[in-house]
C-alpha cells in the first residue's frame, strides 16, 4: 500500500519544479506566435530573448528568479479517502522543493519582518479549496510572481457606469502599469459577488486554458473587446513597444448586490506558471501540464 | 541599432557612444547586482567617508534579487531575471554621481533624475527582459563574492564575473532620451482609438 502523505508530498514536489521551470505548452506556442507577428524590432528582441529563456530554464533552471508566492487549487472530491492528509504535504512538498529545484524564498512576515526561508509559513502556501463530488484529488500549483501581482486591482464601481466603467477600469489598468508586469499578459477580470468574491474569480481566470472563450457569447464579447483595446495601446512585451501586450483576457462574473459593482483585476506575467495533477483514490497520478515523458 | 560588446570597467567615452535602441553585451569582473538597500548601504558609507568594498567606478549594476545556491562551497547564481528599476529612483542620481557606474540594468525604466544623471555622469540604463532569468544567469561565469549578505539573498551585493551578459537593450542614454517616456507619450496618443473599441468618447 502507498503512504498517501508520500504520494501527495512527491506529486506536489514534481508540481512546484515544473511549474517554475517549464511553461505549459499553450503559453510558449503563444510566446512563439506572438513573436512571429510582431514587426517592431524592439518587440522582437523581447520575444527572442523570452523564447531563448524558455529552452535554458527547461533544462530545470527556474525560469524567472522570482518563483512566486505559493498558491494551490485544490480540487478534492468528497469521495477522496486522504483529505487530512493534503494541507501538511503541500506545506512539507512546498519546504522540498524551495531547497532541491531551488526556488528563491519569498515568504516575508508582514508584521516582525524576515524571510521564513523556505516559502512556508502563516497561511503560506495558501490553499484554495473546492469540494467536488468524486473520489479523486486534483493539484494545481500556481506560484504567482510579485511584479504582476502588484499590478492586480480592485475596482467597487457604482452600477451606474455598467459594462463600459468595467472595461475602462481594466484597460486604464493597463495603461497605467504599462509594462511593468511583465508584459506580454494575461488579464482575469472578476465581476460582481463582492471585493472579496470579484478578486478571486479574477485570479481564477488565469487558470483557464488560454484559447478558450467565455461559454457565454456576452461575456466573450468583453473578453474580445477588452484585449483588442488594450493590444491597441502599443504598450507591447516589457513596455518597450510592440502589438503584444495581453495574450489573453478572461472573464467571468458572480450576481451582484443592487448597490454594488465590484471588479477584481488579476494580472499574469507572460511566465504563466502553472502545473495540475490528477490523484485518484487508489493513488495514481496523472500529471495534466506537464505529463511523464512515454506517459499518456 | 547597434550591437557593442563592451568589457568593465567600461569607460564614460564608451558609455556616451551608447543610444536607446542599441544592443550591448557585457564581459568583465565589475558587475554587481543592487536593489533598493545594496544602494542605500552604498550612499551611506559614501556620507561616512568609507570605501565599499568593491570598486564601482566603470561597473555595471544590475537591479536583480537572484536565486542562487552554493555548491562545493561555490556560491551560483541560478535565475537572475530583473526587478523593477523604479524603486530604486530614490538613490539611483546620487549612487551615479558618488560611484560613475556606466550601466544600470533593470525593466521598467526609471525616472527623470536617474535620467538626468545619466546625462551628467555618461552612463546609460539597459533593459534586460523581465523574467528571463535563466539567460541572465547563462551570462555570469561566476560568483566572486556574496557581501552584504545580512541584507539576504535578493538584497545582498553579488560581485559577479560576466561573459556576454545580454542583450542589453539601451532604454535611456546620455543624451536625454528615454525609450520609456517615448512609449508614455506614444500611448497617451492613442489613447483616444484605444477607448473608442471600448466604446467610449473621450
Amino acid at each position: 500500500m502507498k503512504d498517501p502523505s508520500q504520494v501527495i508530498h512527491d506529486t506536489t514536489v514534481r508540481l512546484l519544479r515544473k511549474a517554475a521551470t517549464v511553461l505549459p505548452k499553450e503559453i510558449e506556442e503563444a510566446l512563439k506566435a506572438a513573436h512571429a507577428h510582431e514587426t517592431d524590432e524592439t518587440a522582437k528582441t523581447q520575444f527572442s530573448a523570452i523564447l531563448t529563456n524558455i529552452k535554458l530554464a527547461a533544462t530545470g533552471v527556474p525560469m524567472c528568479q522570482d518563483t512566486g508566492i505559493m498558491i494551490f487549487y485544490v480540487k478534492v472530491g468528497d469521495k477522496f479517502p486522504f483529505i487530512g492528509e493534503i494541507k501538511d504535504s503541500l506545506a512539507k512538498a512546498t519546504r522540498k522543493a524551495t531547497a532541491d529545484t531551488p526556488l528563491r524564498p519569498n515568504a516575508v512576515n508582514p508584521i516582525i519582518g524576515g524571510n521564513s526561508g523556505d516559502n512556508t509559513g502563516k497561511k503560506i502556501p495558501w490553499i484554495n479549496w473546492e469540494i467536488v463530488s468524486g473520489d479523486s484529488l486534483e493539484i494545481t500549483a500556481f506560484p504567482k510572481g510579485g511584479g504582476s501581482e502588484n499590478a492586480c486591482i480592485l475596482g467597487m464601481l457604482k452600477p451606474g457606469v455598467g459594462l463600459t466603467g468595467v472595461k475602462k477600469i481594466v484597460v486604464d489598468n493597463a495603461i497605467s502599469y504599462m509594462g511593468k508586469a511583465c508584459a506580454p499578459n494575461i488579464i482575469g477580470v472578476g465581476i460582481g459577488g463582492g471585493s472579496d468574491i470579484a478578486l478571486k474569480i479574477a485570479k481564477q481566470q488565469l487558470l483557464r486554458p488560454l484559447n478558450d472563450k467565455h461559454p457565454e457569447p456576452e461575456v466573450a464579447k468583453i473578453e474580445a473587446e477588452i484585449m483588442e483595446a488594450i493590444n491597441a495601446t502599443g504598450i507591447g512585451p516589457m513596455g518597450l513597444g510592440g502589438k503584444t501586450t495581453v495574450l489573453g483576457v478572461k472573464v467571468d462574473y458572480a450576481m451582484r448586490h443592487p448597490a454594488s459593482l465590484p471588479v477584481g483585476v488579476a494580472i499574469q506575467c507572460w511566465a504563466a506558471r502553472k502545473s495540475t495533477a490528477i490523484i485518484s483514490k487508489d493513488l495514481d497520478v496523472t500529471y495534466l501540464t506537464h505529463p511523464v515523458e512515454g506517459k499518456k | 541599432m547597434t550591437e557593442y560588446h563592451l568589457t568593465t570597467p567600461i569607460s564614460e567615452e564608451d558609455a556616451r557612444k551608447l543610444k536607446v535602441g542599441d544592443i550591448v553585451y557585457v564581459t568583465g569582473e565589475h558587475v554587481y547586482t543592487a536593489r533598493d538597500e545594496a544602494h542605500e548601504r552604498a550612499l551611506e558609507m559614501y556620507e561616512k567617508g568609507e570605501k565599499p568594498p568593491v570598486d564601482f567606478e566603470g561597473s555595471v549594476v544590475y537591479h536583480v534579487g537572484p536565486v542562487a545556491w552554493q555548491k562545493n562551497g561555490k556560491w551560483e547564481i541560478v535565475s537572475a531575471g530583473p526587478t523593477t528599476s523604479i524603486r530604486m529612483e530614490l538613490f539611483e542620481d546620487e549612487f551615479l554621481r558618488k560611484y560613475s557606474a556606466r550601466i544600470i540594468i533593470g525593466k521598467g525604466g526609471m525616472g527623470a533624475k536617474t535620467l538626468g544623471a545619466l546625462k551628467e555622469v555618461g552612463a546609460v540604463y539597459c533593459s534586460f527582459t523581465g523574467g528571463c532569468g535563466a539567460l541572465a544567469a547563462k551570462g555570469f561565469k561566476e560568483v566572486r563574492a556574496y557581501l552584504w549578505d545580512d541584507l539576504g539573498m535578493p538584497e545582498a551585493l553579488w560581485v559577479i564575473t560576466a561573459e556576454k551578459f545580454g542583450p542589453l537593450l539601451v532604454t535611456m542614454d546620455s543624451h536625454g532620451k528615454s525609450l520609456h517616456d517615448d512609449m508614455d507619450r506614444m500611448v497617451a496618443a492613442r489613447k483616444a482609438d484605444v477607448y473608442a473599441r471600448i466604446g467610449i468618447k473621450e
